[in-house]
């Protein structure tokens, strides 16, 4: 099974396996942006209590699931990286930062436009909105790691081990609601409790989950093109990107 | 056993005592992390009135009092079980309602009344059309907790 993946996970295979995927995927992504956008914008209903303001909530949701999820492929890739010293693997995290990083910040930033008109504060230090920001320092902190140390080699291993090490912060992002009183409101879709009666209507589900899955091929999309970057830009010494290039 | 099985080892083992370790640290933190407290809390002396406090829980339908002419309003805060009166001179945020939850910042005074200097509304999990929560009313509990129940 090895041996498999170290023939199609090479960084030269997968570069021209990844360049036939974005298209199709772009495609998908835009279609579904469009879709979630006009229900979520146009066609579903403002909120019994919040109004219109309840749209922001199509772009804050996927956002802060999305900050978790890339999270976890980017600590996921770490480990793989760290246990079979995979290369894809650790361009894979390398590559994810980033794009995590922005999902958190967008979470942040709409929770925040979001809690002013309805909480009546931009900022509250409750569990669920200081743990989420410590998800945005250990995104920063991992890139910061990475550009610190100039051996690809080793730049992986300490990321790695970072990436890991703040994997504990995922399940108090989630759990957080749960667990303390906090001003952010529990979780009305993802917790099992609710499933087959989640606390949302479907005409304002629908379009939360259309957006969710547009964000997550939207993440495939853009971490493909950015591993094809890295693939070449850590390969550069070798005959098969001096081919590609040149063609 | 390979080397890399050994690594995997220390990796997964490394990651779950790590989430377990932390995740007993921040449950013997549990009541730190707590962002506001009950009336009944605050009421029974669990917690330290002195200093700055949050009160949280719902505010008491038909309790709300405006001041003519002013930003004044009083209102009760309820848990269902105790009731503090609030005292709050400002704008209220836009989810604020009878029968909705809230936040308060303030301090408690030795008449047992809570000056607040901030509210903040809190807003529940359930997101619906106006329509639906419409055919939904009626269904509401009692009117007042603090008038009927105590």
């Amino acid at each position: 099974m090895f041996d498999f993946l170290h023939k199609y996970a090479s960084p030269r295979n997968f570069y021209d396996f990844a360049g036939i995927l974005i298209p199709w995927l772009a495609g998908v992504t835009v279609v579904l942006l469009a879709i979630g956008l006009y229900q979520g914008l146009f066609l579903a209903p403002p909120d019994y209590q919040q109004g219109q303001s309840v749209r922001i909530m199509f772009i804050h949701v996927p956002a802060a699931w999305m900050s978790m999820f890339v999270y976890m492929v980017l600590a996921g890739a770490g480990a793989v990286g760290l246990i079979w010293h995979l290369k894809l693997a650790e361009m894979t995290a390398a590559a994810a930062a980033p794009i995590g990083a922005s999902f958190t910040f967008l979470a942040l930033v709409t929770g925040s436009l979001w809690g002013k008109p309805m909480w009546g504060t931009w900022w509250a230090w409750d569990a669920r909105l200081t743990s989420e920001l410590i998800l945005l320092f250990l995104y920063l902190g991992f890139m910061a790691l990475q550009a610190a140390i100039d051996d690809p080699k080793r730049a992986a291993r300490a990321g790695a081990l970072l990436a890991l090490i703040g994997v504990v912060n995922i399940p108090v992002i989630h759990f957080s609601v749960q667990w303390w009183n906090t001003l952010h409101q529990p979780a009305s879709v993802s917790s099992i409790a609710k499933i087959g009666a989640p606390a949302i209507h479907p005409s304002l589900l629908w379009p939360l989950l259309i957006m969710a899955i547009a964000f997550t091929v939207f993440f495939a999309v853009v971490l493909l093109m950015r591993l094809r970057a890295e693939i070449l830009h850590r390969e550069r010494y070798t005959h098969w990107v001096a081919e590609r290039i040149k063609s | 056993m390979k080397p890399r099985h050994k690594k995997l080892i220390a990796v997964s083992g490394g990651v779950t005592l790590l989430v377990v370790a932390g995740l007993l640290v921040l449950n013997a933190f549990r009541s730190n992390l707590v962002y506001f407290r009950s009336p009944t809390e605050i009421l029974s002396g669990e917690v330290s009135t002195q200093g700055v406090l949050r009160l949280g829980g719902m505010v008491d339908k038909g309790s709300v009092k405006k001041i003519p002419d002013s930003l004044k309003v009083e209102f009760k805060v309820t848990d269902f079980q105790k009731c503090i009166t609030v005292r709050y001179e400002g704008i209220l945020p836009d989810l604020f309602r009878e029968g909705q939850g809230v936040i308060t910042q303030g301090r408690l005074q030795p008449d047992k009344v809570f000056v607040a200097d901030q509210v903040l509304a809190k807003h529940d999990e359930k997101y619906m059309p106006p329509e639906v929560a419409n055919s939904l009313k009626g269904k509401a509990g009692p009117k007042s907790a603090c008038e009927t129940s105590l």
